[in-house]
């Protein structure tokens, strides 16, 4: 019997397909992260409970009206100078916490008008229903950023110039920081900034 | 008549092209590997708020999404102009949110992130508040407080741009 010659199947158009279904996933890949401000919603009181009464000079009160018109403690303000306000207010230190203990740390005016310590600081922001998502958010911007801005000065004050709050929490949360003693580590560190300044931000009902 | 040839010279030889769909197959499966393709398909306007004080989401991280915003052109005869939540890829009302929320948290992932699922609002610019604070009060009322009003990085002043 003659012996068949199976003839080869040519692979010179592998690279083609291959190549075709390379650019076909290099299109539609996308690398975007999901990203945005976090927050912890108040948890809703049980029935009886009223809430605590603070002091007004405890309060940062900042209004958004229905034209996105900015209302911070009864004067007009344009969302650009909210953030050092807000800093000015959070770092006045005029008085003690609840323990007694002026704030040692506060390099604001201590003034006795504005609030007494971080701790007992406390920004309420208020809006309509009819006020943008957008002008509302950037409020909120403004305002982490004010808290930012005084975590940051106090982390390197205390751990050092490249150690700031936000890159310490970044480092904390990234997926591939493995090194668990590391991560504690700076939870700890965090804690204690925190601690410093605890980030008091209430979303108020919707006045109309 | 010399015992040695003489060097060919000037021509180099061709380059073997035997190993370029090895390198494309590497490349492929990459991108084969870490391609997400988009979970729901946006019916709501979803041009995101800018914001520069954010934390990043982790896709590993438990994360429920709502999305709102003004419907899409081509669903406007149906549903109108008003402002929408979608839900999954169904346009839906606030009351349907704790189905949704609990259905999502128990089928894809997981009854044991109950207290640390992070529930993002996918929220477009020019939505009015008064449909976050619902949204904002059906979550507190089942006591899912985590929220993340998702953003894109950028200055603020974007918002503000017509």
């Amino acid at each position: 019997m003659g012996r068949r010659n199976v003839p080869e199947v040519n692979a010179g158009s592998m690279a083609d397909i291959a190549f075709l279904l390379l650019i076909f996933f290099l299109v539609t890949t996308t690398f975007e992260e999901d990203a945005g401000i976090t927050r912890k919603l108040p948890p809703i009181p049980p029935e009886g409970v009223t809430p605590p009464i603070i002091k007004q000079k405890n309060l940062f009160t900042v209004l958004v009206n229905k034209n996105n018109d900015l209302l911070v403690e009864e004067e007009v303000m344009e969302l650009k100078d909210l953030r050092a306000a807000a800093i000015d207010f959070l770092d006045n230190g005029g008085g003690t916490n609840e323990n007694g203990e002026p704030c040692t740390y506060c390099k604001g005016k201590k003034n006795p008008d504005s609030s007494d310590h971080p701790n007992k600081a406390i920004i309420s922001v208020r809006n309509d229903r009819e006020t943008e998502y957008g002008t509302f958010l950037s409020v909120q911007n403004e305002l982490v950023g004010a808290y930012n801005f005084l975590r940051n000065r106090e982390a390197e004050r205390l751990y050092g110039k490249n150690l700031t709050f936000t890159k310490m929490d970044s480092i904390a949360k990234h997926p591939q920081t493995t090194d668990e003693d590391l991560i504690e580590d700076l939870k700890a560190k965090m804690k204690v900034i925190k601690d410093m300044y605890p980030l008091k931000i209430s979303e108020a009902e919707t006045s109309n | 008549m010399s015992k040695f040839k003489k060097k060919k010279s000037g021509e180099l030889p061709p380059v073997s092209t035997a190993a370029l769909p090895d390198i494309v197959f590497m490349l492929l499966f990459f991108f084969m590997t870490v391609t997400v393709f988009k979970k729901d398909d946006y019916k709501v306007a979803q041009k995101l708020p800018f914001a520069d004080q954010i934390q990043k989401l982790d896709k590993t991280d438990p994360v429920i999404y709502i999305y709102a915003g003004k419907p899409s052109e081509r669903y406007q005869k149906d549903v109108g102009t008003q402002a929408k939540i979608q839900l999954n890829d169904k346009f839906a009302d606030v009351s349907e949110i704790k189905d949704y929320w609990f259905n999502t948290l128990n089928n894809d992932i997981g009854q044991e992130f109950r207290n640390v699922a992070i529930t993002a609002l996918k929220v477009d610019n020019k939505t009015n508040m008064g449909l976050v604070a619902d949204i904002k009060q059906k979550l507190r009322e089942i006591n899912a407080l985590k929220i993340n009003y998702t953003t894109v990085k950028g200055p603020f002043s974007k918002n503000f741009e017509k």
